[in-house]
């Protein structure tokens, strides 16, 4: 079936079954690469992308229930205000090894941010906990979430 | 020393310590066949050796020779290599190295590999050496068209000055690239006081691109035409597809092709979603071949009854049986540590093109010249004919130490006309990973009337990688690997024998794991030693100290972590702080944990104090965050981690059943450097090995349990009341 996604602020129209997860539209068929793939299960965060500004495990979405919803993914994170002060404060305190979660870890932190604009550690932990990251920048995130926030 | 990867590196640095230092010198041509851009480049620029090009308008491009996992290496390679060009880090951009052992090997090893914590130690002199002849040179250059002598001049920041008029090192370029190159040991080399990048904080290089989603791993490789396939291997190791509804597959909209292999089937589509479709739908049943009764219960009998007799002697010092037998106090322990899958956040993955006559491959890996003989081998091609493009891995913990992702990508690209990427699933990327061993240690100890250990035996038995990988450095019968950290301990014993049993698990794979052979040995030999102090009834920081008098460097860092960590300051009912202490990669660590023990028996780590001897350092934020991740990675193992058979099949599969450490379980991790001038050692997998015997001795100081098998059984810490 043709649906058209808005990702981005742009359309993007799509000849795909309705279950295939909105991650392999991303990454096959547009090549929007920056969205990573983990686990398939929604049980890593790497996918995490904006379905209206709500974060969600792109692999664990179908795009059917995507609808008119925009989406949002780290190529474009950074034209939203917390979004571009996350990259700055990841940048300025080194928060990255190998790079490969960082994408999902900075879309669920922009999340976190757009609601909790001064988030606790009790609040990073809730919103951050589903974001795996195997070089263990846990403590780096946290010192750049509280940074970005200040 | 310790033994391992290094012993053997020595051996292999004799033999190829010719081919590095003839790759360094100008006099060595790089083969233009393999690399197009550089061949254009060597004719309009100035490429004085293999990592590093000057092009006519002054732009730096760097080939860094080790591959970037996170580990920071990108960064701290092009430092070693900027100090000396006299080049800002800003005016640099990097290169991903081609397959190439003989301009590429860390001399530590001998080949184009990124593993043991050996990069800084194999490149910080041939890097600086290399940055040095480039800069002689471009100063010889300006020299000449000056008219001067060279020790008047001066190079800074990509140019050459006279304090008066400068040439850029682009305008220097052809005519430096037209000198007789000297013999890059004859250069002098900055005495390091006078170091403007060596050793102060630096920012990565790699990391702009991995926060906007523009950085390039293996699995985001996009070429014209290519498919993307999902891949089902035989869950027990040795088997067989034995049926495959292609038709199902076929009938999934998207999916083009389904191919079979000896031990897999992959259903090939236009992107994952429909492969992963079309693969369950086609259903594939399995013959599971003669590993279809493994189980990890047999696997451990197995290393029970073998251990039970004398291994290979792999140290004996004095006489321990008979210290032994006369001393005071005797005690014996079975430590077991489990097999581990590596579960990069990257899955496996390879993208390959198969010709007539030719192979091309887009990976993340550690060994790029092994993936390239083995995509040839698959392929059936001469070396020669399979390019290798490396990319950033996200993620390598030693799982891209392996080529098998890469055979089993080519053996299905060749059944397919185009380019193809094969992504693992999690689920296939956790059951087909090669694990880390599963070792059982046995220990013997006496000690004397006042407590002091008279003898020490331990014999350990498991799997030997090194016979597999690097065979050499499985000699006598002894894997170097296997019994480091454990032959050579910190502490002074003079009555010592270390042993090595060889047990190989039917239908397991097993390989290295950050951290390798000190990761299971720092875990065994700290605890025992912990015990050693408890049976004594002495402070665990005290008795080791008293063990430590021969060894300054060791002794520091137990000593600074105490300090640090306020060692013997009273802490809360149910929580207790534990010490590690080890020298392994060239580095001394020394780690004390604090943990508190919930009356479930839950163990939440609270802190970690870790101390660092690694000698000149290069960049020292990449130190902290090498000290904070080696430690989660290490500690998601001690409270999680565990790979488990039955019925020839892994029990694990994805991250709900193989268990991440995840931001909420962190502790904070507190790094202390200290300044050295010894020779920079590897940092990379060190407070990985510290960290396990810290975290399981603060259990015990908490709960006056034991901890000798991994990961903990909470079962065991539950409070009775």
């Amino acid at each position: 079936m043709a649906v058209t996604l808005k990702i981005n602020g742009t359309p993007h129209e799509v000849d795909v079954d309705g279950d295939i997860p909105l991650l392999w539209v991303l990454r096959d068929i547009l090549g929007m690469t920056g969205t990573k793939f983990g686990c398939g299960q929604a049980l890593c965060g790497a996918c995490t992308v904006h379905v209206d500004g709500q974060p969600v495990r792109s692999c664990q979405t179908p795009v059917d229930s995507v609808g008119d919803s925009a989406v949002t993914t780290i190529e474009a994170i950074g034209q939203t205000p917390q979004g571009a002060t996350l990259q700055k404060a990841w940048l300025e305190l080194e928060v990255v090894q190998c790079g490969y979660c960082q994408s999902g870890q900075i879309m669920s932190a922009a999340a976190l941010l757009r609601d909790t604009p001064k988030p606790t550690d009790d609040d990073i932990d809730a919103a951050m906990s589903g974001n795996v990251c195997r070089c263990g920048t846990y403590q780096r995130i946290r010192a750049a979430i509280h940074k970005a926030a200040a | 020393m310790p033994d391992g990867i290094h012993t053997l590196d020595r051996r292999g640095f004799l033999k190829v310590g010719a081919a590095v230092g003839g790759g360094l010198a100008l006099t060595v041509a790089l083969p233009p066949s393999l690399r197009p851009a550089l061949a254009a480049a060597e004719a309009s620029g100035y490429a004085p050796n293999a990592f590093i090009r000057i092009d006519r308008q002054g732009l730096v491009t760097l080939v860094i020779p080790s591959a970037e996992m996170g580990q920071g290496i990108y960064t701290a390679e092009a430092m070693l290599l900027a100090e000396e060009l006299e080049v800002g880090l800003d005016q640099v951009r990097l290169e991903h190295s081609p397959p190439d052992d003989a301009l590429y090997a860390n001399p530590l090893i001998g080949a184009q590999l990124t593993g043991g914590s050996t990069s800084i130690r194999g490149f910080w002199t041939p890097l600086r050496q290399a940055g040095a002849v480039a800069r002689t040179l471009l100063v010889a250059a300006a020299a000449k068209q000056w008219g001067v002598d060279p020790s008047t001049l001066k190079a800074q920041l990509g140019k050459v000055t006279d304090g008066k008029r400068s040439l850029g090192y682009g305008e220097l370029a052809d005519a430096a690239a037209a000198l007789p190159a000297p013999d890059p040991k004859s250069v002098a080399l900055k005495d390091p006081k006078d170091f403007t990048i060596i050793g102060k904080p630096a920012k990565r290089l790699d990391t702009p691109g991995k926060v906007n989603g523009t950085a390039e791993f293996g699995i985001d490789t996009k070429l014209p035409g290519m498919k993307v396939a999902a891949i089902a291997i035989s869950p027990v190791l040795g088997g067989k597809p034995k049926t495959v509804d292609e038709a199902a597959a076929m009938a999934v909209k998207g999916v083009r092709q389904v191919v079979r292999t000896d031990e897999a089937v992959a259903v090939v589509a236009d992107h994952l979603g429909a492969a992963k479709k079309g693969l369950e739908a086609a259903a594939v049943q399995w013959d599971d071949g003669p590993n279809a009764h493994v189980s990890s219960a047999d696997i451990v009998h197995a290393l029970e009854e073998e251990s039970k007799t004398p291994g290979v002697i792999a140290r004996n010092d004095g006489d321990p049986g008979k210290t032994l037998s006369g001393a005071a106090q005797r005690l014996d322990a079975i430590y077991q540590v489990p097999f581990l899958a590596h579960a990069t956040m990257e899955p496996m993955n390879c993208t390959v093109h198969v010709q007539k006559d030719s192979c091309e491959i887009w990976v993340g890996t550690q060994v790029p010249t092994m993936a390239q003989a083995v995509a040839a081998q698959v392929a059936g091609l001469p070396k020669e004919k399979v390019q290798v493009h490396n990319h950033l891995l996200g993620g390598g913990f030693g799982r891209r130490l392996e080529v098998d992702g890469i055979a089993r990508a080519v053996a299905v690209a060749k059944q397919v006309d185009g380019p193809v990427k094969v992504v693992y699933s999690r689920e296939e990327d956790i059951q087909h990973d090669m694990y880390r061993p599963y070792y059982y240690d046995r220990f013997s100890a006496g000690l004397d009337a006042e407590g002091r250990p008279v003898a020490w035996t331990h014999r350990i038995a498991g799997s030997s990688i090194m016979a597999r990988y690097f065979p050499a450095g499985f000699k006598d019968g002894v894997d170097a690997d296997a019994v480091e950290a454990a032959a050579e301990p910190p502490y002074a014993f003079e009555n010592i024998r270390v042993e090595y049993v060889r047990v190989e698990p039917q239908g397991v794979p097993t390989s290295w794991w950050r951290g390798v052979g000190p990761t299971h040995n720092v875990f065994v030999v700290e605890s025992f030693i912990d015990e050693l102090a408890a049976a004594a009834k002495q402070d665990p920081v005290e008795y080791r100290k008293a063990l430590l008098g021969h060894n300054p460097r060791a002794l520091g860092v137990l000593t600074l972590a105490a300090e640090k960590a306020g060692w013997g300051q009273p802490l809360p009912k149910g929580r207790g702080r534990g010490v590690s202490v080890q020298f392994a990669f060239g580095s001394y660590v020394s780690q004390v944990a604090e943990v508190e023990v919930a009356a479930d028996g839950s163990v939440k780590v609270h802190r970690i104090v870790c101390a660092v001897d690694c000698g000149l350092t290069v960049n020292p934020d990449t130190i902290e965050a090498q000290a904070q991740g080696g430690a989660l990675f290490g500690l998601t193992a001690v409270l999680h981690g565990a790979i488990t058979f039955q019925n020839g099949r892994v029990e694990q599969a994805n991250f709900d059943t193989y268990l991440p450490m995840r931001i909420d379980e962190a502790p904070v991790i507190e790094t202390h450097i200290v300044k050295s001038s010894e020779a920079p050692g590897g940092i990379g997998e060190t407070a990985t090995a510290a960290v396990s015997a810290a975290v399981t001795n603060a259990v015990f100081a908490a709960t006056g349990k034991r901890i000798r098998t991994l990961p903990i059984d909470t079962d065991l810490l539950k409070s009775s009341s």
